[in-house]
């Protein structure tokens, strides 16, 4: 066993790292305060070929490993999780054409996603179904050689800037994912503002009325939007966003050493104080701990082994969790400061409770991670699942 | 063949425990089968048997029994072998 990045990998950290501080830090808060990200900004990540980074080189992609695609997401979650949110669901959406799509879908689209040309978002939470993903209630019925798709898609992420959707229904009770593009007739996209944390995610609501959809624009199978099409883009989802919950709790680390090397209280910096040094231990110990169950995740994904899925889950969960405590914390020891958007704690904060509700709450994960368990352990839990109710939870 | 039966029993073990499950018998239909575990079977046939799962390869009767599994990676290894 080895657990040391090979040198290319390094050299990717060493890219990535300078890319976010030169190109990202710098206009993060003022993403977050007017909740939008500039186009500029999208085009340079374009650029670098991060936006094709998870899609392979045959392709047309980056084709980076599931490790350098890690280490990406942690340093763009380092400077700013609305940007690692719009890596999250583009890389997702690109994963399943790949994976899934037709050799149409892939000609297509996989060349304007790896280019920047067209930008992709995952549609799949509505305002009834969050984690119940199979209650969605978009329609999508056979006409002809269409469907015609109704229904409304919720905090869909870049939704306001996505220039095509992968959607999920019901069509005649089966789960079927289907792209949308932005300007199909029946479609109206509704910005959403005001959000806790990623606040320059660009958030949309989708309404589909009446929107027709053609045959070929049918991703998969229909049967198996949920269990085939959502779980593989959630699986890749997971891991994108433990990656980037690394890099905020790293980003809390940095701000909370360079903080108390500098302010002082009661006469001596506040790293002097016992109390601020069990903080600042906490936090090493436990974003190197959910780094390493991402390296974990990320080595099972890399050599395809089944047990990726249930690690990355576990990867998710305790990133998500460890950057709320750790944000909680930085916010702690920077006092009246870390209110204060003068400081980026305060953004890490907001940002770090969005990580333990997206691509599965944090109970859901807990779920997830128990019934692996009981498989992996060999005591299992009565059978209850049925073709019919093959379900996905988000 | 046998080997190959061994190591799709032994997989599909994680899920039906100490259940006797026959060559021809629905894990779907027995309710064996959460999402997870369905992701985990394409994984697993792709990973062991060195083949890649495609679109047209997914209908449940492909994976639904140990024989059809069997006849999945059948067909598949001899496309690469032709």
């Amino acid at each position: 066993m080895k657990l040391e990045l090979t040198a290319k990998q390094k050299d990717a950290q060493s890219e990535f790292r300078a890319f976010v501080d030169e190109e990202i830090i710098p206009y993060a808060s003022q993403c977050d305060r007017e909740e939008h990200t500039p186009p500029q900004l999208i085009k340079k990540l374009a650029l670098r070929g991060f936006l094709g980074a998870a899609i392979p080189e045959k392709n047309g992609g980056s084709g980076m490993d599931a490790i350098a695609y890690g280490l990406l997401n942690e340093e763009i979650g380092r400077g700013c999780s609305s940007l690692r949110s719009l890596l999250t669901v583009h890389n997702m959406v690109a994963h399943v054409l790949c994976k899934w799509g037709s050799q149409y879908q892939k000609a297509q689209w996989i060349p304007k996603l790896v280019s920047g040309e067209a930008i992709a978002a995952f549609a799949l939470s509505e305002p009834n179904a969050g984690s119940d993903a199979k209650s969605v209630e978009t329609t999508a019925t056979p006409s002809g050689n269409s469907y015609i798709l109704n229904g409304k898609k919720k905090w869909i992420t870049y939704g306001q800037i996505a220039d095509l959707f992968l959607v999920f229904t019901q069509c005649e009770g089966k789960a079927t994912a289907f792209l949308v593009e932005k300007n199909r007739p029946g479609l109206s996209i509704k910005p959403i503002v005001g959000i806790l944390g990623t606040r320059a995610s660009m958030l949309a609501e989708l309404h589909l009325d009446n929107c027709p959809v053609p045959q070929e624009n049918l991703v998969c199978r229909q049967g198996f939007g949920f269990s085939h099409v959502a779980s593989s883009a959630l699986d890749r989802g997971r891991y994108s966003v433990a990656w980037g919950c690394v890099g905020i709790g790293q980003a809390c680390l940095e701000a909370c050493i360079q903080y108390t090397s500098h302010r002082q209280q009661f006469g001596v910096y506040l790293k002097e104080h016992q109390i601020i040094r069990q903080m600042i231990s906490d936090a090493i110990a436990n974003v190197k701990a959910a780094r390493l169950l991402c390296y974990q995740a990320g080595y099972l994904q890399e050599i395809g082994d089944p047990r990726s899925i249930s690690e990355t889950s576990i990867a998710k969960y305790f990133a998500s969790t460890m950057a709320v405590k750790v944000a909680s914390d930085a916010v702690q020891i920077h006092g009246g400061n870390g209110c204060s958007s003068d400081y980026p704690v305060e953004r890490y904060f907001r940002d770090a409770k969005i990580m333990e509700i997206i691509e599965g709450s944090t109970q859901i994960q807990q779920i997830t991670i128990a019934e692996s368990g009981y498989q992996e352990y060999g005591v299992l839990p009565e059978r209850n699942v049925t073709q019919q109710n093959l379900v996905v939870r988000t | 063949m046998k080997e190959n039966r061994e190591k799709i029993k032994a997989f599909l073990a994680r899920v039906v425990g100490d259940y006797d499950l026959q060559d021809n018998e629905d894990i779907f239909g027995l309710g064996f089968v959460n999402s997870m575990f369905a992701m985990q079977l394409v994984l697993f046939v792709e990973q062991e048997f060195k083949i890649s799962i495609e679109n047209e390869d997914l209908e449940i009767d492909n994976f639904n029994t140990i024989n059809a599994l069997l006849n999945l990676v059948k067909r598949k290894t001899a496309v690469l072998t032709n």
